[in-house]
C-alpha cells in the first residue's frame, strides 16, 4: 500500500471535491498531525480511525477549517472555483461553513443551541441563507425532524428536554437542513449507549446513502467505520500508516499497527 | 447661572460653550459624518465622562453638545415628555451650558432630543433626532462578545436574529420584543432604533429628519440620514405590527397615539393617556376632548386649559 | 397636563437642597473640613484617585465630603471634572526603582537588597476597636522613632533580579514603542492590547478586581501567583516642556506597586520561566494593586497561548464590567421612568394570556393531545 502521493498531482485532479495536501499541525514540539494528504471525491465516505491521541481529531479540525494547520493546504471544489479554505477570507470560511459544509459534534451541546427549539436549531442556516418565511421555515423543520425521526410535537420543545439520541439526531438534521455537499463528524454516536448507538448509524447511513454527501468521520470505534464509510486512513502518533477500502483494512490490516486494533475488536 | 464663560472672567476656570471643548466636539461631528454615510453602522467615538451618569443620556448629550449652536431651538423628552425629570434636567443642563433656546413644541424645534419615543407630530426636513441609547448592539443579547457581533455586522451574517424572531411566534404566536425592536436600515445594517416603542418603528421609514444616536456608556454613534428606509424585521407570512388600544386617549380622545397608562385610584381604576405629552396639550388646546378629561380635571390629575 | 407623570423643576432643585442638608448631618456637630478628610482619610482619597483617575488629593478630599463619603459618586465627580481638564502632554516614564520607600515586601526572598521594609500597615494589628479613637480629644501625640539605620538607598525590584537570571519574561516595549493608548480619549476595541489593559483596571472598582483576583486564586483561573514584591512610597513625575527640551520636576506622587511572579511552562519557542502580573495605583492601596496584578497575568492568556476559559482571563469581560463610574450609571438608570417601554408589555401579556385563554377555551375537550416521545 502506498500511502506517499504527489500533493501537486491531486490538487490538479479535477473530479475530487475536497484535496488535502500535506497538512501539518503542530503543539510545541509535540504532533498534532503530520504531512497527510488525501482526496475526497463527491458522496464518497472517509473514516479516520485510531486511538485517542493518534491526531485525528487535530486533523479533523484542521481539515473542517476550525484550526489552521501549521502546513499544508486544503482545496475544496464546492462551487466553479476551488477554494483554499486557509487563504480565503474568513468571511468566506464562515460562509462556507452555513452551506455546503456541516460538522456534527461529539456532544450535540457543542452543535446545537440549548435554549432554542428544535424547529428554531433546525430552521437556523435556512434563516441564515435568507429565508424569510416563517411557515415554509416551520415546514422545512417539521420535515426534517420526521427524516431523523424526531416526533413533529417536539418542534416547539428545547434541546434540553431531548435525550442523548434525539439531541445528537436534532444536531445531524440542523446540519443536514442546507443540504451540504460535506459533513464532517467527530466521533458521532460517542457517549451514546449501544442501542441508541445503532439507531443512529442506522439512520446516518440512510441519510448519507439518500443525499448523496461526501463525509469524514473521525470514530475510535471500528463498527461504526465498518457500517458507514467507504475508505479508511488509520492514524498512529500524528501520521496515517494505512489508508484503503474500508473492508479491505479492516479484513487485511497490513500495517501492525492496524492489526493491532483490529484485533482488539472482537466483534465487527 | 451661565457656566461657560471664557478663562478670564474673574480669572475663574469655566467650562467651554456647551461643556464639551472644540477638540471633543470636532471629534463627534467626524464620528456622526461617518455615520450618516454610512446608514446603521455603529461608529466607536471616544466618548467622554460626562457630569450626568452614563445611562442618563450621556450619548445623546455628547452628540447634541457637539451640533448644538445659538441659533438652534431644543427640544427634550423622556417617555414622550417633556417634564418627566430626566428631560427637565438635561434641558437645563444646556441653558446653563449653551444658553440654549428651549422648546416644548415638535414643530418649532430644531433639535430633539429623546429618550424613548418620537413625538406624534410628523418630523419635517431639517429637524434633527438625537436618540439617547443604552445598548446600541442589537445583537448583544444573542452574542456577548463585541469581536464577533462586529464580523456579524461585517459580513451581514442576521440569520441569528431571525432565529429570535421565529422563537418568538413559535412559542407566543407573534414576536415580543415591544421596544428597542430591531430594524433593518437601508437594506444592509441591523440597527438597534434605541428603546423606543415598536409603535414608533414605522416613523423612522423615510423621515424627513435626520436621526443621530448617541451610545455614551458604550462609546458608539450611528445615524439614519433623511430619507432612509428603515425595516422592521418581520417574516413574510408574520408582518411587523404595532401596538394598538381598545380605547382612545382619555384627556384628547386621540386614537393614534402612544398612550401611556396612568392608574388612578386603588380600586384598578385606570385612565389612558397620550404619552407625547406636548402632542395631548396641543390637541385639549384645539378643542378635542376625552372621555376623562371632566373626570381628570376634577381629582385634579390635569389642568384642564379648556375651563381656565 | 396631568400631575400623576410631572416630573417638574421645582422637586428636582428641592432634592439638590435635601441632598445638601442631609450631607451636613446634625448642624450641633462640627462641619468636617476638607484637609481633615484629606488627612485622616488618606486611604478613601486614594481609592477616589484611583478610580477617579486623577491624582488630587484635595480634591479628592472634597469628592468624598461632597459625596457623604460614598467612594464611587465621589470618584465620578473627580471624573466628571478630570474630563474637562486640558491636556499639556505626557509625563516621562515613571521609575518606580527610585521610589523613595515606605513600605517594601517580598514573600519570594527572606531577605534581599534593601531588606523587607514592614512600614505603616494593618497587616499585623488585631482588628480589635481602638475605643480611645472615640475621644474627640487625642489622647497625645503618636510619633513613629525612627530607625536606627536608614534605608539602603538601592532598593531593586524583585522581578529585576529575577530578569538578571534569565528567568522572567521579558517585557520590552511594542514595535517602536509608540505612546500608550488613552482610553478616555479613544474607544477601546478588542482584544485589548496591555497599554489598554492595565489603564483600564489601574481606574477599575477595587471590589470588582478583588473579586476576580481572588477567583483566579480559588481556582477560575490558572494560576500560582507569589508577591514578588509590593512597594509603596513617593515617585518623581518628570515632564519634558518642548520650549524647554529637558525635563523638569513636576512633584511627588504617591503610588502602590505590586509584581506578581506566576509560573508558565513554556512553549515551543520559550523555555519554563517566570510571568509576570503588574499592579499600579494611586496612594497607598495594596489591596488594589494585588488585585489588578493577578488579573493582570490572567488576562494574559492570549499571549502565552493559554485557554481563556475564565472571566479573569476574558478581556472584554474585565474590561467592560470593571469601570464602577459606567457600571453605576447604568445599573441606577433602572430608577429612571420606564413606562413607555412598560407600556408595551403589558399590553402584549395582557393581549397573550387572552388569546390563551380564548385557544384554551376552544380546545378544551381536544386536550388530550399527542405524548410526547419518550425519552431513549
Amino acid at each position: 500500500m502506498n500511502i506517499q502521493v504527489n500533493p501537486q498531482q491531486l490538487a490538479l485532479d479535477p473530479a475530487s471535491l475536497l484535496s488535502v495536501a500535506g497538512v501539518s499541525r503542530f503543539y510545541g514540539e509535540r504532533i498534532g498531525c503530520a504531512d497527510v494528504s488525501f482526496d475526497l471525491w463527491p458522496g464518497e465516505v472517509l473514516g479516520i480511525v485510531g486511538e485517542s491521541g493518534s491526531g485525528k481529531s487535530t486533523l479533523l479540525r484542521c481539515l473542517a477549517g476550525i484550526d489552521k494547520p501549521d502546513a499544508g493546504e486544503v482545496l475544496f471544489r464546492g462551487g466553479t472555483e476551488p477554494l483554499d479554505i486557509y487563504s480565503v477570507a474568513e468571511q468566506e470560511r464562515r460562509r462556507l461553513m452555513r452551506t455546503a459544509w456541516g460538522i456534527v459534534h461529539q456532544n450535540p451541546r457543542d452543535g446545537l443551541r440549548m435554549d432554542v427549539s428544535a424547529g428554531g436549531n433546525v430552521g437556523e442556516r435556512l434563516m441564515d441563507n435568507g429565508a424569510r418565511h416563517y411557515g415554509k421555515i416551520r415546514e422545512t423543520a417539521l420535515d426534517w425532524l420526521q427524516r431523523v425521526e424526531i416526533a413533529a410535537g417536539r418542534i416547539d420543545d428545547r434541546p434540553r428536554q431531548f435525550s442523548g439520541g434525539m439531541q445528537q439526531r436534532l444536531q445531524i438534521a440542523r446540519v443536514l437542513v442546507s443540504e451540504p455537499r460535506l459533513v464532517f463528524m467527530d466521533e458521532p454516536t460517542g457517549g451514546l449507549d449501544v442501542s441508541v448507538q445503532a439507531r443512529l448509524l442506522d439512520l446516518l447511513r440512510v441519510l448519507v446513502r439518500d443525499l448523496g454527501l461526501a463525509a469524514i468521520i473521525v470514530t475510535h470505534d471500528l463498527a461504526v467505520a465498518r457500517l458507514l464509510t467507504d475508505r479508511l486512513m488509520v492514524m498512529k502518533d500524528g501520521r496515517v500508516v494505512e489508508q484503503g477500502l474500508t473492508d479491505q483494512v479492516l479484513d487485511d490490516p497490513h500495517h501492525a499497527y492496524t492489526q493491532l486494533l483490529t484485533s482488539a475488536v472482537l466483534t465487527v | 447661572m451661565n457656566a461657560h464663560q471664557s478663562v478670564g472672567e474673574n480669572n475663574k476656570p469655566a467650562y467651554n460653550y456647551a461643556y464639551l471643548d472644540e477638540q471633543t466636539k470636532r471629534m463627534i461631528r467626524r464620528a456622526l459624518l461617518k455615520a450618516v454615510a454610512i446608514p446603521g453602522y455603529q461608529v466607536p467615538f471616544g466618548s467622554r465622562e460626562m457630569p450626568l451618569a452614563r445611562g442618563w443620556g450621556t450619548g445623546g448629550i455628547q452628540v447634541t453638545a457637539a451640533i448644538i449652536g445659538p441659533d438652534d431651538r431644543l427640544k427634550v423628552i423622556d417617555q414622550g415628555a417633556d417634564d418627566t425629570t430626566n428631560a427637565v434636567s438635561i434641558r437645563r443642563f444646556f441653558e446653563r451650558t449653551a444658553d440654549a433656546r428651549t422648546t416644548e413644541a415638535t414643530d418649532e424645534a430644531t433639535i430633539i432630543q429623546t429618550r424613548h419615543r418620537i413625538p406624534e407630530a410628523p418630523l419635517k426636513s431639517g429637524q434633527i433626532m438625537v436618540y439617547q441609547v443604552p445598548q446600541p448592539e442589537p445583537l448583544r443579547k444573542l452574542e456577548p462578545h463585541e469581536a464577533e457581533t462586529r464580523k456579524m455586522h461585517a459580513w451581514a451574517e442576521y440569520g441569528l436574529m431571525q432565529v429570535k424572531l421565529y422563537e418568538n411566534i413559535a412559542r407566543f404566536g407573534e414576536v415580543t420584543t415591544t421596544y428597542d425592536y430591531p430594524v433593518m436600515v437601508n437594506g444592509r445594517y441591523v440597527m438597534a432604533p434605541s428603546p423606543i416603542p415598536k409603535f414608533d418603528n414605522p416613523k423612522m421609514q423615510r423621515s424627513p429628519a435626520l436621526q443621530l444616536f448617541g451610545a455614551g456608556r458604550e462609546k458608539r454613534i450611528y445615524a439614519v440620514p433623511p430619507h432612509t428606509s428603515v425595516r422592521s424585521l418581520d417574516f413574510e407570512d408574520h408582518p411587523f405590527r404595532i401596538q394598538s388600544w381598545e380605547q382612545p386617549c382619555g384627556l384628547c380622545g386621540a386614537a393614534d397615539s402612544y398612550l401611556d397608562e396612568v392608574v388612578i385610584d386603588d380600586q384598578g381604576g385606570r385612565m389612558f393617556v397620550c404619552s407625547d405629552s406636548h402632542h395631548c396639550e396641543t390637541r385639549r388646546a384645539e378643542g378635542h376632548r376625552g372621555a376623562m378629561l371632566a373626570d381628570a380635571s376634577a381629582l385634579h390629575l390635569v389642568e384642564d386649559e379648556a375651563k381656565s | 397636563m396631568y400631575v400623576a407623570v410631572k416630573g417638574g423643576e421645582a422637586a428636582i432643585l428641592a432634592t439638590h437642597d435635601l441632598v445638601a442638608e442631609a450631607r451636613r448631618g446634625d448642624e450641633s456637630v462640627p462641619e468636617i473640613a476638607v484637609a481633615q478628610i484629606r488627612e485622616q482619610m488618606g486611604l478613601a482619597c486614594g481609592r477616589v484617585m484611583n478610580e477617579g483617575s486623577l491624582y488630587d488629593p484635595d480634591l479628592a478630599a472634597l469628592a468624598l465630603k461632597q459625596a457623604q463619603g460614598d467612594a464611587i459618586e465621589a470618584a465620578f465627580l473627580m471624573r466628571a471634572y478630570r474630563t474637562t481638564l486640558p491636556r499639556f502632554g505626557s509625563s516621562e516614564p515613571l521609575d518606580t526603582a527610585k521610589m523613595a520607600i515606605r513600605r517594601r515586601v517580598s514573600a519570594t526572598y527572606k531577605d534581599l537588597p534593601g531588606g523587607q521594609v514592614l512600614g505603616p500597615t494593618y497587616d499585623y494589628t488585631h482588628r480589635l476597636f481602638d475605643f480611645a479613637l472615640m475621644d474627640e480629644a487625642a489622647p497625645g501625640e503618636v510619633q513613629a522613632r525612627p530607625a536606627a539605620q536608614p534605608l539602603d538607598a538601592s532598593m531593586p525590584r524583585v522581578p529585576d533580579i529575577l530578569g538578571a537570571e534569565g528567568l522572567m519574561e521579558e517585557e520590552a516595549p511594542p514595535e517602536g514603542d509608540p505612546r500608550p493608548f488613552d482610553l478616555t480619549r479613544e474607544p477601546v476595541s478588542f482584544p485589548a492590547e496591555r497599554d489598554v489593559r492595565l489603564q483600564a483596571m489601574a481606574r477599575g472598582d477595587e471590589g470588582f478586581l478583588l473579586g476576580l483576583g481572588y477567583s483566579v486564586q480559588r481556582g477560575f483561573g490558572n494560576s500560582h501567583p507569589f508577591v514578588g514584591e509590593v512597594r509603596v512610597g513617593e515617585v518623581c513625575v518628570e515632564f519634558v516642556p518642548e520650549e524647554l527640551g529637558f525635563a523638569v520636576d513636576l512633584g511627588e506622587i504617591t503610588l502602590t506597586e505590586c509584581q506578581m511572579v506566576n509560573q508558565f511552562a513554556g512553549s515551543k519557542d520559550v523555555p519554563p520561566q517566570f510571568t509576570r502580573g503588574y499592579g499600579l495605583s494611586f496612594g497607598h492601596s495594596e489591596r488594589k494593586a494585588m488585585s489588578m496584578s493577578l488579573v493582570d497575568r490572567a488576562l494574559k492568556a492570549r499571549e502565552f497561548g493559554e485557554a481563556a476559559t475564565y472571566p479573569a482571563q476574558q478581556d472584554e469581560f474585565v474590561l467592560y464590567h470593571s469601570d464602577n463610574v459606567e457600571a453605576a450609571g447604568f445599573v441606577e438608570h433602572l430608577k429612571l421612568p420606564h413606562y413607555v417601554d412598560f407600556q408595551g408589555e403589558l399590553e402584549l401579556i395582557r393581549r397573550i394570556r387572552r388569546e390563551r385563554q380564548e385557544r384554551q377555551d376552544k380546545h378544551a375537550d381536544q386536550a388530550n393531545e399527542a405524548l410526547p416521545e419518550a425519552a431513549e
